[in-house]
């Protein structure tokens, strides 16, 4: 595949099927995107104390996030410099350093090689030359990025106008930090694009989510349907994109006089007895999350009330997480109530993920249809600008993404 | 094992054997009539979790929850339910477990579950805990807990009851 095809692959207003089922454009794209760009391995509160690690996935390659004891964050190649054994497969724990299980070869918490067994095997060995790979990491507001390329722009520059949607979406932590309640993890038959198109289209969800929006109360399902309550989708650069579906939850901070909503009253109530009016109207008004969701090229998206990161295993396999998030130090009953809600929509037996995973599945499957001159078609909308109001169905997001994609494939 | 420990364990498996083929038939009407109404229907994600009000579950039902889940699963308006997965379960090695400090009867057992969608076929074994409440000559479930062996690792979409 030369880059010259990739030009003729993605048009401004559709894109090529083979996109989701060639192997070898698969194989670029681990290449040309997640192992060039900024890529998000963890957010700040999966390691609160030193020691603390996950491990996860840049692309294909494993790495370990932690934290050493000075507090600084790290990202590592889950690797160990002698034979290339993984050095650690739990997902999490506290660590002071990692040991390889094939030699024993030991590395600190910031990776330094500290020792091996039987050293005078080695002549001339300089240990500091067998250190763990650390990656180049940034971030940005708990989010952690890290990156595979060193001369990648600054993670600042690359979140650019995607760092206000950042802000306010951190404010559902209701004045307290946010912090990560576990996750759902799955898995869907389909090309990674597949999802990344879907956290920015609210096109599919009355159709796709009807079974979702009945089992709601009717004022949630009110507010769930956000066809025509003035929602839009923006361009932010890079191929980051805004979906706002619900605009007064926006900013969760503005509007705190409004009266708390019946089906919050029992909440409400329960706050009281710890909480202030004030703390009580915050936690209330932040507890179902925000009415966004801010899609950041390639991996994460910050939507609504959780974060969705993908993992592309194949070119027709994705792994996805949909990771609760909640107030660290905050009501228990609150957080309860955003368990409840993730549990609700979320996960391998929520009202909403297996429907979309179908969705997804199904779309894999038609695409082996037709011959090349069949496209996928993302035509749908006008896009917000400062003078068009927009439409929350345009395909503005995917289209911005795509735009992203070829940019990084042709580069 | 003295004679009461038998006769129960043997009613206790003969009830859940019943509820398993109503859920391989798909009869989630009668499924929901087996419950206790403060019963839970829990599937926790940490195989070692026991706090499950504070924890993210798969599925943390009361009442309201197993009414919602089975309208959305009859409704005809989810299109995974609508092409819901065929699944065959078979239950088996009962134990009975100490009580609570309640009259209800404890059970811990083993499922195998294969699932059958889309030319595919799909394993779901677990390890299920009941707490059933003696009521008449039959049981009320007051907690159904699947912990799932393979709980932590990336699932598909379950378009059934476990």
């Amino acid at each position: 595949m030369t880059s010259v095809s990739y030009e003729d692959l993605v048009k401004p207003d559709r894109v090529h099927t083979s996109l989701y089922k060639d192997p070898a454009i698969f194989e670029e794209e681990i290449d040309r995107i997640f192992n060039k760009t900024w890529v998000w391995v963890a957010h700040d509160s999966e390691l609160p104390n030193p020691g603390d690690f996950v491990t996860t996935h840049i692309g294909r390659q494993p790495v370990i996030v932690n934290r050493d004891k000075k507090g600084e964050v790290r990202v590592m190649l889950n690797r160990c410099r002698h034979r290339g054994a993984t050095i650690c497969e739990h997902k999490k724990g506290n660590a002071v350093g990692f040991v390889c299980p094939y030699h024993a070869w030991t590395y600190g918490q910031d990776g330094s090689l500290k020792g091996l067994p039987l050293p005078k095997g080695y002549k001339d060995f300089d240990k500091s030359e067998y250190g763990l790979i650390t990656l180049r990491t940034e971030s940005y507001n708990g989010l952690i990025f890290a990156t595979l390329n060193d001369d990648v722009q600054p993670l600042d520059e690359f979140l650019g106008r995607a760092k206000p949607w950042i802000d306010l979406f951190m404010k559902q932590g209701g004045g307290f930090p946010v912090k990560t309640m576990g996750e759902h993890k799955f898995t869907f038959p389909g090309n990674w694009k597949i999802q990344l198109e879907n956290t920015t289209d609210a096109y599919h969800f009355p159709v796709v989510h009807k079974s979702f929006l009945t089992s709601l109360d009717g004022d949630t399902e009110q507010l769930f349907s956000f066809m025509d309550a003035g929602g839009y989708v923006e361009d932010l650069g890079n191929g980051h994109s805004v979906m706002v579906m619900i605009p007064e939850l926006v900013d969760l901070e503005a509007n705190l006089d409004d009266p708390i909503p019946d089906r919050f009253a029992e909440l409400a109530e329960d706050l009281r007895q710890d909480h202030s009016e004030e703390e009580v109207l915050r936690i209330v008004r932040a507890v179902t999350g925000t009415g966004f969701n801010v899609n950041l090229f390639p991996n994460l998206a910050c939507s609504m009330a959780f974060f969705r990161v993908l993992r592309p295993l194949s070119v027709e396999e994705t792994e996805i997480r949909h990771i609760a998030i909640g107030m660290d130090g905050g009501p228990a009953a609150a957080n309860q109530a955003r368990l409840r809600l993730h549990e609700h929509f979320q996960g391998p037996m929520g009202f909403g993920t297996p429907d979309d995973a179908e969705a997804w599945e199904r779309v894999q499957r038609g695409s082996e249809a037709g011959e090349d001159d069949i496209w996928i078609m993302l035509n749908r909308g006008e896009d917000k600008t400062t003078t068009n109001a927009g439409d929350v169905t345009a395909e503005t997001g995917m289209r911005a993404a795509y735009q992203m994609w070829k940019k990084m494939m042709v580069a | 094992m003295n004679q009461k420990l038998t006769t129960d364990l043997a009613a206790a498996a003969e009830f859940i054997w019943y509820e398993a083929d109503l859920l391989d038939q798909k009869d989630y009407q009668e499924w929901l009539t087996l419950w206790d109404d403060d019963g839970k229907y829990i599937i926790p994600i940490d195989p070692l979790e026991t706090d499950f009000e504070n924890s993210l579950n798969y599925a943390y039902d009361g009442a309201a929850m197993r009414d919602m889940r089975v309208r959305r699963l009859s409704s005809g308006q989810s299109m995974s339910a609508a092409h819901a997965a065929h699944t065959l379960r078979t239950v088996s090695r009962f134990r009975r477990l100490e009580n609570d400090g309640d009259d209800n009867v404890h059970i811990r057992c083993a499922q195998n579950l294969v699932q059958y969608k889309f030319d595919k076929h799909g394993i779901y074994a677990a390890n299920v805990t009941w707490s059933l409440r003696p009521d008449g000559d039959s049981f009320k479930i007051v907690r159904k807990i699947v912990r799932l062996i393979n709980s932590t690792d990336a699932l598909a979409g379950i378009t059934f009851l476990l």
